[in-house]
């Protein structure tokens, strides 16, 4: 049914509209209604709702004039589409103006403060509910502490190893090449070493883990959210903070140094293996050079590190997913924020750390 | 592309035919042998008991499941067996209104209106506003509606919005799911006082899949009873209460539906 494109023309005065009125034809018709005082439509074959307001707004630029030769179902339609005219004309988008984009700075800020604050709230609320487990431990979900400790902890394994073991031949390549100017060969072993134990073995799990576990923690509880079963949990006198946030974040706490650890040992076999490879220094010389020139601090640095880095990122990825309001979209936003935060805060407090190691000179 | 001259169902060629659908999930057969025939400028109820296949009878007419047997035809023309091209015709000419509205999330209740207008038509766009807004205004939507995202509205007001959406590009056929369901009575009965005069108005035929027994005897023309893998009755209201089948009994003869009956009939105004 191809549409015959509709016409207008003049007759004693009134514009005598023909053809089919229909959303795709009405867009190009234009008309002079100069000296008009009606319209008829008698010959007009079809006659859709945009046609009818091309009608309406033809005979109503003309002064409210008549419209005549209308059937009984195209006054129905008229009629209908008559009692839905939006009143006015719709206002276009709103131009930004400079003052629009000061005062959308402003907000961020303002927002980024509030934000700050409620997520310090929130830290206190998951910190407050992780100590009462020692007054009450039978208030821990024992069984989903375990399923959240294989989640993020046992299954994060092979890639944060993989992960860790290429940094170490990265290290040892790259480190062996300048040492050599030097004839210095064999501190490759401490650069390996401290880089690898105190910054990062750990620093680079944490960002792993962050962005496979902080997110998933927060789509997990964002979609949840959506289909309002934290709402049904609260009903049930069931505390979310309790049921869904604190196994997440006890299991990041515990997992994560135990993750770093991994990191550090394949970190220094894949740092090894390269030196070996490149510069000849054998496993066993390797081995004595790590022992007499690395103390325990070094390792002791990167790992007490972690467990402040698993609370960033577990109460972070919580914290975005108990946000998630009723669409979708916020889902996906959210959980793109609590990575890039998380990430964000965790080097921020890896700085933080190592002013703090510097000041007390370990 | 509403045809208000040829809605009063002088021809005699179904608008929609539905020929020995067959349709399986894994093991289970939902269908087995549907027929089906939706006449031009009719309003007709799918009803059927819970997993008896109703929304997806409805997906498979709009093509958004392929059945594993058996024909589908609209305006004449198969569903599966069409080009792209034709395909993308044929969906221009009706519209889908979903359980929940189904509403893009990001986009505003006008933007959402204007969806369809924007990838079918070019239109100028302020042009593309004045008929979304009537739409919009059509489905008994304030005004203050047009500028709020999908979450902000209300499940009544999500349905609304999905049916100005489903009506923008004025279809001529409207496929409904449970456009009634999860609204309150006075919700609802204005729905299907909405839903009847558009379709006076459009030209409508409207495939309405619905539980809602005040719909079904308000609005409905004819009904259709899938159960036991088919179609099992086709007929008015009236012809419903004379089938002899336990299911079709309990479902008509039941205390809801008496009190339904009780209520009014379609030509009465509601």
């Amino acid at each position: 049914m191809q549409p015959d494109s509709p016409r207008v023309d003049m007759a004693d005065g009134r514009l005598v509209l023909s053809g089919d009125l229909l959303i795709g034809t009405v867009a190009d018709l234009s008309c002079d209604t100069d000296g008009a005082h009606g319209v008829d439509i008698e010959q007009v074959a079809r006659m859709d709702t945009a046609g009818a307001w091309f009608v309406l707004d033809l005979a109503a630029r003309m002064g409210d004039a008549p419209v005549s030769g209308a059937s009984d179902v195209q006054t129905l339609l008229l009629d209908t589409v008559r009692d839905n005219m939006p009143t006015g004309a719709p206002d276009a988008e709103p131009r930004q103006t400079i003052a629009d984009r000061f005062e959308g700075v402003g907000r961020k800020v303002h927002d980024g403060w509030r934000i700050a604050v409620e997520m310090t709230g929130f830290l206190g609320q998951v910190v407050a509910t992780l100590a009462s487990l020692v007054i009450h431990p039978r208030r821990l979900r024992l069984t989903s502490l375990v399923h959240h400790m294989q989640e993020v902890g046992l299954n994060a394994v092979p890639i944060v190893a993989l992960m860790s073991f290429l940094i170490g031949i990265v290290l040892a390549f790259q480190g062996s090449s300048q040492l050599r100017q030097f004839g210095a060969e064999v501190f490759v072993v401490d650069l390996i070493a401290i880089s690898i134990l105190r910054e990062l073995g750990i620093l680079l799990t944490a960002i792993i883990v962050a962005g496979r576990s902080g997110s998933a923690f927060t789509a997990a509880i964002g979609s949840m959210k959506m289909r309002e079963e934290v709402d049904a949990m609260r009903t049930l006198g069931l505390e979310p903070v309790q049921i869904l946030v604190v196994p997440r974040v006890l299991a990041l706490i515990l997992t994560l140094p135990l993750l770093g650890f991994i990191a550090d040992i394949s970190g220094l076999v894949g740092g090894a293996i390269m030196s070996w490879i490149e510069l000849g220094v054998s496993p066993s010389v390797f081995r004595s050079r790590l022992v007499a020139d690395i103390d325990l601090w070094q390792f002791g640095v990167g790992i007490i590190k972690a467990p402040f880095f698993a609370l960033i990122i577990g109460v972070i990825g919580c914290y975005e997913g108990l946000k998630v309001g009723g669409n979708a979209e916020s889902l996906g936003r959210l959980t793109s924020t609590s990575v890039v935060v998380s990430i964000f805060l965790v080097i921020v407090a890896d700085a933080l750390f190592s002013v703090f190691f510097a000041l007390v000179g370990v | 592309m509403a045809d208000p001259q040829n809605n009063a169902g002088h021809d005699t060629d179904p608008i929609i035919r539905v020929r020995g659908l067959v349709k399986k999930f894994g093991k289970h057969t939902v269908h087995d042998g549907v027929d089906l025939d939706v006449r031009r400028g009719e309003i007709i109820g799918i009803v059927g008991g819970s997993g008896t296949g109703k929304s997806v009878l409805l997906h498979q007419i709009v093509g958004l499941l392929k059945p594993d047997a058996g024909r589908i035809e609209v305006f004449g023309q198969s569903v599966r067996d069409t080009s792209d091209d034709e395909y993308r015709a044929l969906r221009r000419r009706w519209g889908v209104m979903f359980q929940d509205g189904a509403l893009f999330s990001s986009l505003s209740v006008r933007q959402n209106v204007e969806a369809p207008m924007r990838e079918q038509l070019d239109l100028p766009e302020d042009l593309r506003r004045t008929l979304a807004g009537i739409k919009v205004r059509m489905v008994g939507l304030q005004d203050s509606a047009q500028d709020k995202y999908p979450s902000d509205l209300s499940g009544g007001m999500r349905k609304r919005a999905g049916f100005a959406r489903a009506i923008a590009l004025d279809p001529e056929i409207v496929f409904l799911d449970e456009p009634t369901a999860g609204l309150d009575p006075i919700g609802a009965a204005a729905f299907d006082t909405l839903i009847g005069r558009l379709q006076a108005a459009l030209g409508l035929t409207v495939f309405m899949v619905t539980h809602d027994l005040d719909s079904l005897h308000a609005i409905c023309d004819r009904i259709a009873v899938l159960a036991e893998k088919k179609v099992l009755a086709v007929g008015t209201m009236a012809d419903m209460l004379e089938v002899d089948h336990p299911w079709v009994r309990e479902y008509f003869h039941g205390p809801r539906a008496r009190a339904a009956l009780a209520g009014g009939d379609k030509n009465e105004v509601r």
